[in-house]
């Protein structure tokens, strides 16, 4: 089978589909330019974006190529263990919904660094917030680029560099010019076409099970032995799948590109019913890529999926072309590149956010800068993080990237999550208490998986690693809580105590 | 009720329901890390313990979810809206 594929050669479907998607988001983005006027259209839609609505670009957003092809992969090479990630990237939505979504909605403009820093003394806290905002960004983007460069090079045939440069290319005129309206309507589309290729696909496998999945599974494990249903090769060390689930869970509620969306829509109820068809869909999705991964294992075979390469990527797009033939090769591989696209945009607009709304209005102009400023820095960082996104995808050509997402995941859990979740409960909390949480929290998570085995022995080849666990927010998470809260007990800061009543009504009440 | 009972009621919901899904999730990757083989085990033909306790979790997630928009759409929406209007009246 593996010599039969048309994946790697220039695929005309493929071309036609992605084609008709770049003309479609670019009419949209010409369109919402027009509607584009004030820092408000620019990173917050000006707040008319429906609760469904931004449920499908909150889904958008987080459906990104790795848990796409990556969990497909995953679930077609070793079964039962792509299950593990689906579950912890889903279980994040609920704890995000319960304690964060409605405050975050309320208390904001931009970013959740709004919230972090509200009734605290905005510099300190605005530099850590961003700075630790842009460390998630900046390794969740080189995960993403890596990963558009080498799909579109497997998919289409066109060079690791051209990819990268379309991807950047695209994505910049997206943000650029339409600003978050543009990039909501490009996640929508996204979401939609990804739900609905990825549902189409899983159909036509279930169609040869009798519409039945445990027929499916009882196949792979008749192939295959037992095992694949069973925790297989991921879960090396318990304390690792425990650690695993705590940067999925709560590195949700840290994502900045995530939590920039509650701001598109009126108010907290539209926030709330986001995020509950933003669950639905996701875990409808990962539903769907569990059977994907069988329907691979099954029809195509584990052999022929890694012969085509090694990580197992492409058990999706060769699932496709088992099933339809290079024509729904060709809309599947049209997906994949749509939805990296998507991604990117919500990464880019997020750090646009964070250097312009955070680091240039608040910190340089201490919050005095008039709104044609205010828009001009918006869209020059936008151009900054769009160059940079396609330096860092060029930068890292060729190297092991697939940890990256998980790291961005401990970053957000062990950085911005917590004093998140501090700022918005603990009157107590002070300047002192929330920068030193982002901080710690951050440097102990980056620190920590330098001296894990993901480093050391899979990155640099060093015959040990210092630090056991794969992924260390089991201990950056709660290091970060503890050292804020000791911060914050050792100073007390009495004008942001006094400053909580007020906030807690504008948390509850919305607006003063 | 006032502003102060209605977070309060806000904050025990927003706490029980996550405790909720951390230790159902936790449990279920706990049951994994410590004990595979069991989770390894069929319950049916083609369905082991592991895959279906899987699905159990993201029901959870999506029952959670329902059961929290439900009861803030048509309770703490209304206690907003009283004090929103100025009233702390009981």
């Amino acid at each position: 089978m593996s010599g039969a594929t048309a994946i790697g050669q220039p695929n005309a479907t493929a071309i036609v589909f992605f084609l008709l998607f770049v003309a479609l988001t670019l009419v949209i983005t010409w369109w919402a330019a027009r509607h584009t006027h004030t820092t408000e259209d620019f990173f917050a839609a000006g707040r008319r974006i429906s609760g469904r609505q931004n449920g499908f670009a909150l889904a958008g957003d987080y459906m990104s190529a790795a848990s796409f092809l990556g969990i497909a992969g995953l679930v077609a090479s070793s079964g039962f263990d792509g299950l593990i990630y689906s579950t912890g990237w889903l279980v994040g939505w609920p704890v995000l919904l319960f304690l964060i979504a409605e405050p975050l909605r309320n208390l904001g403009r931009f970013t959740a660094t709004d919230v972090v820093s509200f009734r605290l003394r905005q510099r300190p806290v605005r530099i850590a917030a961003a700075f630790g905002s842009l460390a998630v960004i900046a390794l969740y983007l080189i995960a993403q680029m890596v990963g558009a460069g080498n799909l579109i090079r497997l998919m289409f045939g066109v060079s690791y560099e051209t990819a990268v440069l379309i991807v950047g290319a695209v994505m910049l005129a997206y943000v650029l010019f339409g600003g978050m309206i543009a990039t909501t309507w490009v996640q929508i589309v996204k979401a939609a076409l990804l739900l609905g290729g990825a549902a189409l696909l899983a159909l036509l496998v279930l169609l040869k099970f009798g519409l039945n999945p445990l027929r499916l599974f009882a196949a792979a494990a008749a192939q295959y032995g037992d095992g694949v249903l069973a925790p297989g090769r991921l879960i090396s060390n318990p304390w690792d799948a425990f650690s695993l689930g705590v940067a999925l869970m709560f590195g949700t509620a840290g994502l900045p590109h995530i939590l920039m969306r509650f701001y598109t829509v009126p108010d907290a109820r539209a926030a709330r019913e986001s995020v509950f068809w933003a669950t639905g869909l996701i875990g409808f999705f990962y539903l769907l890529t569990f059977v994907l991964g069988f329907g691979a294992m099954v029809l195509v075979g584990r052999d022929a999926i890694l012969a085509v390469d090694r990580g197992g990527n492409m058990a999706a797009p060769l699932l496709a072309e088992v099933l339809g033939g290079t024509g729904l090769l060709g809309l599947i591989a049209a997906v994949a590149f749509a939805t990296i696209l998507a991604v990117v945009a919500g990464l880019t607009l997020s750090g646009a956010a964070a250097l312009s709304h955070d680091l240039w209005v608040h910190v340089v102009r201490r919050g005095d800068a008039s709104r044609s400023e205010q828009l001009l820095v918006a869209r020059a960082a936008t151009v900054l993080l769009g160059a940079v996104a396609i330096t860092l995808g060029l930068i890292f050509k060729g190297q092991n990237v697939a940890f990256m997402v998980g790291l961005a995941f401990a970053l957000a859990a062990s950085g911005m999550f917590p004093a998140l979740v501090l700022a918005i409960f603990w009157r107590g909390l002070t300047t002192a208490g929330a920068v030193a949480a982002i901080v710690c929290g951050t440097a102990a998570a980056g620190i920590l998986i330098w001296g894990s085995p993901t480093i050391q022995i899979d990155v640099l080849g060093a015959p040990g690693a210092w630090f056991p666990l794969r992924n260390p927010a089991l201990l950056s998470m709660p290091l970060a809580f503890a050292v804020a809260i000791v911060v914050s007990l050792l100073r007390p800061e009495p004008a942001a105590r006094a400053g909580f009543e007020a906030k807690l009504r504008r948390m509850i009440l919305g607006s003063d | 009720m006032n502003l102060t009972q209605v977070t309060r009621r806000r904050w025990r919901v927003a706490l029980l329901l996550s405790s909720v899904v951390i230790v159902v999730y936790f449990s279920f990757i706990l049951f994994i890390a410590f004990d595979p083989a069991t989770i390894g085990r069929h319950v049916a033909p083609g369905l082991s313990l592991g895959i279906l306790l899987g699905a159990l979790v993201i029901l959870v997630a999506w029952l959670t979810t329902w059961v929290y928009v439900r009861w803030a759409n048509r309770h703490f929406d209304r206690h907003v809206q009283r004090l929103r209007a100025g009233g702390s009246r009981p």
